[in-house]
């Protein structure tokens, strides 16, 4: 067995466990470590199909960002576990036959018969000067310039949902009318005084 | 050497994993919203592979995609969620049934 594959059994065995673990494991909060292990060893296996920008974005965005949210969320709120839990041991048999099923179906699809080294041989490892970023880049800001637009919009507009979403108006909380300073006249602020000038004495 | 297919296999055994995790779990939603980012994880990984195995990079940058599309819904779905806990105390998919569906 050469170094390749034995990195490539350790990740995927670790990938594989902690994903059974992120869906049995009592606690949530566990469930994200899990699920934090789980993008950690993806990240790993693209590095080994030169997917280096990827993988490093995935670390950063998903470990970084999302998990973190995750978190946040699952701290935030109070939690009932035995209540989310029942049915757990009633579903489990069907999850595993579905479970089994599903994988039976998937690899008669991508097993060793299709999609072998024979027919498809592994390609060449690129040099030293391959840069994978570049390549992504190229493609990104030429070929795919409009989804990449359009890719922009839709985290906009995730942003401006959530923050909307979970904006809470406290009455007690001091903000400015921007309307109203706009629609402000003279009148209301500037009040003339006509009297007379004092005699200098 | 370690054939397409192995990544592939991978990559089912990842999906397999995630649809029972949907079937068993199927009273809490932030477990069911963590099996889906595993779902997605589960489809990168095969458009990564493809991508490196044919040579094409179009792969990757549906995969660039596919991350900014997951991460946008994972913010969204956890901002629902944060709203209906505090409307409802309660994030039981059994107990959200005031759509009466």
């Amino acid at each position: 067995m050469s170094f390749e594959q034995i990195i490539f059994y350790l990740f995927s065995t670790i990938l594989v466990f902690a994903a059974a673990r992120v869906v049995t494991v009592r606690n949530p909060v566990r469930a994200a470590m899990f699920l934090i292990l789980a993008f950690f060893t993806t990240a790993a296996l693209w590095m080994m199909l030169e997917a280096e920008f990827l993988a490093i974005t995935l670390v950063l965005v998903y470990v970084g960002a999302v998990m973190v949210l995750f978190i946040f969320v699952i701290m935030m709120l109070d939690i009932d576990i035995a209540v989310l839990r029942e049915g757990f041991a009633r579903f489990l048999p069907i999850g595993i036959v579905v479970a089994i099923a599903m994988l039976a179906m998937i690899w008669t699809v991508v097993g060793g018969d299709h999609f072998g080294l024979e027919i498809f041989a592994a390609p060449e490892r690129h040099g030293v000067d391959y840069s994978n970023t570049r390549e992504l880049g190229l493609e990104l800001y030429t070929t795919y310039l409009y989804a990449f637009e359009l890719a922009a919009v839709i985290l906009l507009v995730a942003i401006v949902a959530a923050i909307a979403l979970t904006l809470r108006h406290n009455p007690t909380t001091k903000f400015q009318s921007v309307p109203e300073q706009v629609a402000v006249k003279r009148n209301d602020r500037l009040r003339v005084v006509e009297m007379k000038s004092e005699e200098r004495k | 050497m370690i054939a397409l297919s192995d990544y592939l296999t991978v990559s089912a055994l990842l999906f397999s994993i995630s649809m029972a995790g949907i079937f068993i779990n199927r009273k809490n939603i932030i477990i069911l919203l963590m099996c889906v980012e595993l779902m997605l994880l589960a489809v990168n990984i095969n458009f990564i592979a493809f991508s490196h195995y044919l040579g094409d990079s179009a792969g990757q940058v549906f995969v660039f995609f596919i991350l900014t599309v997951a991460a946008a819904e994972a913010a969204i779905g956890l901002a629902i969620l944060v709203v209906l806990f505090r409307n409802r105390r309660t994030i039981n998919v059994a107990d959200l049934d005031s759509l009466k569906g």
